[in-house]
């Protein structure tokens, strides 16, 4: 197969798939429990000092 | 002894210069040499002056354990004298466009000056605004001083010389031609070099934290280093004609080039103007606020959401162009996906106020950060807007354009850099206060009018551009030659040089503020009404 047409098809399967996977993990991730608390902790370092 | 390092390598760089001036293959590599030659001798006889041939053991040895604020301190400087420089630049343009008899040939042109202002307002300005801000926040946010210790310097001289060497080779007539990259390969390679020690500093900060967490604006910094350095490489794929003459030839050709240059030329946009400035958003709109980011989640999610969209729209500039059909389908499609993250961030930065609405009213720092941020959502909304190939097919290559990237680039970026330069001066130089509020009031206003002026005008003139150079009459043929469309912008390219102008007149205010405070000098002047509690009378 002629490398365009690899790269191509990779691109459009299992690429597409890969990077759909790990947007919506990292989402589900942030809903998990403790997430709020982690985060408003979180929003909190810059305000810590000066 | 200090420095004798520093003092040989900038001068052997001078001496190789010298002979680069020597044996160039073309007049304007010998001319851009003679530069080169010039600042690296001034550079050595600066460091020659500085030289101290006391004992190591005598020296007294420097403050290691506080934050390195000094290069903050330079580049925080050098962002407010590139900004005021890149202004003029732009009303100069301006004004060349308004009256051609303006171009003064060759240095002079609209051809060069262009990427100078281009280069002047994106680079000098804007990214001196993000170093600078950058090896501030990192530190704050990791509770760790800066990795590398004179690494730093490196990095923030080493990113003025490209400046200078980018600026004066435009003047010169040498190009690469392609937009927001036109320097020629030589200056590209020393880019690199910086760009990699600048991404060892700030990434060897954050692996040193004391901080648990990496705080979300260093993210978005992060971002933007990794990323630029990434879209700089691939987009400077040259092979030089000589490795002593000015001009190379792009790895790529024919339509390949012109999609490289696009997935370039809107990723710096996407990273440099965008994801490096909300980095600068997400920690001094809560320090100025003194309150914590609205929804830290939802700077999460708007951080990823804008890394995995945004790498996929530069082809939304190649609309109509010999780019095959799905490939500018998938810009427009990813450009409008964009704006829903764009406006999750701006809403965002906008709600961290809520509760505390009033400093709108009372602090102009603040509300030089609110409109900032309205200006971001405004031009993300623009900008997918016009990527939809029907509403492209009558804006491009017009001057809605330029209106849209202005009220991005003077709305956005530029007002979000002055709130973080009005809140970083008196931090830096340890005052009590800027030298006057009243000042950063007539700043914001002078600013945003001159914003609002600039970007109405353009698209009166864009669209009035697009709809002439479509218009045909009953028979088939087109109605204006396109000399009549040039006639016909007059007004507007004299309107704009107003807005510019008044843009100007804010980044001069600014100026002289930054400087009286840095001088330790305090206004007498009223307060912002509401700015100082009311004290109650005793009962």
């Amino acid at each position: 197969m002629e490398l365009y047409t690899a790269m191509r098809q990779f691109a459009d399967s299992w690429g597409l798939v890969y990077l759909v996977v790990v947007f919506v993990g990292m989402v589900l991730f942030l809903l998990r429990p403790g997430a709020k608390k982690a985060a408003d902790d979180a929003a909190q370092i810059p305000l810590k000092e000066d | 002894m200090k420095y004798a390092f520093e003092t040989i390598a900038v001068g052997i760089g001078a001496f190789l210069a010298l002979l680069g001036v020597a044996f160039a293959k073309d007049d304007q590599f010998q001319a851009h040499m003679w530069v080169l030659f010039i600042v690296l001798l001034a550079g050595t006889v600066l460091l020659l002056r500085r030289l101290n041939f006391s004992p190591v053991t005598a020296q007294t040895a420097d403050d290691k354990s506080g934050y390195f604020d000094e290069v903050v301190r330079y580049g925080i400087i050098a962002t407010t004298i590139w900004g005021i420089v890149g202004f003029l630049v732009g009303v100069i343009v301006a004004f060349q466009l308004a009256y051609p008899d303006l171009n003064i040939e060759p240095w002079f042109n609209f051809g060069r000056t262009r990427p100078l202002h281009t280069s002047a307002v994106v680079f000098a300005f804007g990214g001196n605004a993000l170093i600078a801000t950058s090896l501030y926040v990192v530190q704050r946010t990791s509770r760790a001083r800066l990795f590398g210790g004179d690494l730093a310097w490196f990095v923030f001289w080493g990113y003025q010389l490209f400046i200078v060497m980018a600026a004066t080779g435009y003047l010169l007539g040498i190009t690469q031609s392609r937009e927001y990259a036109e320097p020629e390969w030589y200056v590209d390679i020393w880019l690199t070099l910086v760009w990699v020690a600048y991404l060892v500093v700030f990434m060897g900060t954050i692996v040193r934290r004391k901080e648990p967490h990496i705080y979300v604006a260093n993210w978005f910094y992060l971002a933007f280093i990794i990323t630029i350095a990434m879209l700089h490489i691939v987009n400077n794929l040259a092979v030089p004609v000589s490795f002593l003459g000015s001009k190379s030839y792009s790895l790529f050709s024919g339509v390949q080039d012109a999609l490289t240059q696009w997935w370039y030329g809107h990723n710096a946009v996407g990273f440099f103007l965008t994801a490096g400035f909300l980095g600068m958003m997400y920690y001094f709109i809560p320090k100025q606020a003194n309150r914590p980011v609205y929804s830290y989640r939802l700077s999460i999610i708007h951080f990823w959401s804008l890394i995995f969209l945004y790498i996929w729209a530069g082809p939304h500039h190649l609309h109509y162009t010999a780019l095959p059909d799905w490939a500018q389908t998938l810009g427009m499609v990813f450009s409008i996906m964009l704006w829903m993250p764009s406006w999750g961030g701006m809403i965002n930065g906008l709600m961290t106020l809520s509760g505390a609405w009033d400093k709108i009213r009372t602090d102009p720092i603040i509300r030089m950060m609110v409109i900032a941020v309205a200006f971001y959502g405004m031009s993300t909304f623009e900008g997918p807007m016009m990527s939809i190939k029907a509403v492209n097919s009558l804006s491009h290559y017009t001057d809605w354009t330029i209106g849209h990237v202005h009220s991005g680039a003077l709305g956005w970026v530029g007002m979000i850099t002055f709130g973080a330069v009005y809140y970083l001066v008196p931090k830096l130089w340890n005052r009590p206060r800027l030298y006057s509020m009243r000042l950063v009031n007539w700043h914001f206003w002078l600013a945003t009018l001159g914003i609002v002026v600039y970007a109405a005008v353009l698209w009166v003139a864009g669209i009035q551009q697009g709809l002439m150079w479509r218009e045909y009459d009953d028979q088939g043929f087109l109605v204006f030659s396109f000399a009549e469309s040039v006639a016909a912008m007059f007004p507007y390219y004299l309107l704009r040089a107003i807005g510019g102008l008044m843009y100007l007149a804010g980044g001069i205010i600014m100026g002289w503020n930054v400087l009286m405070t840095i001088l330790g000098h305090e206004r007498d002047e009223v307060p912002i009404p509401g700015s100082e509690p009311v004290l109650q009378p005793a009962e």
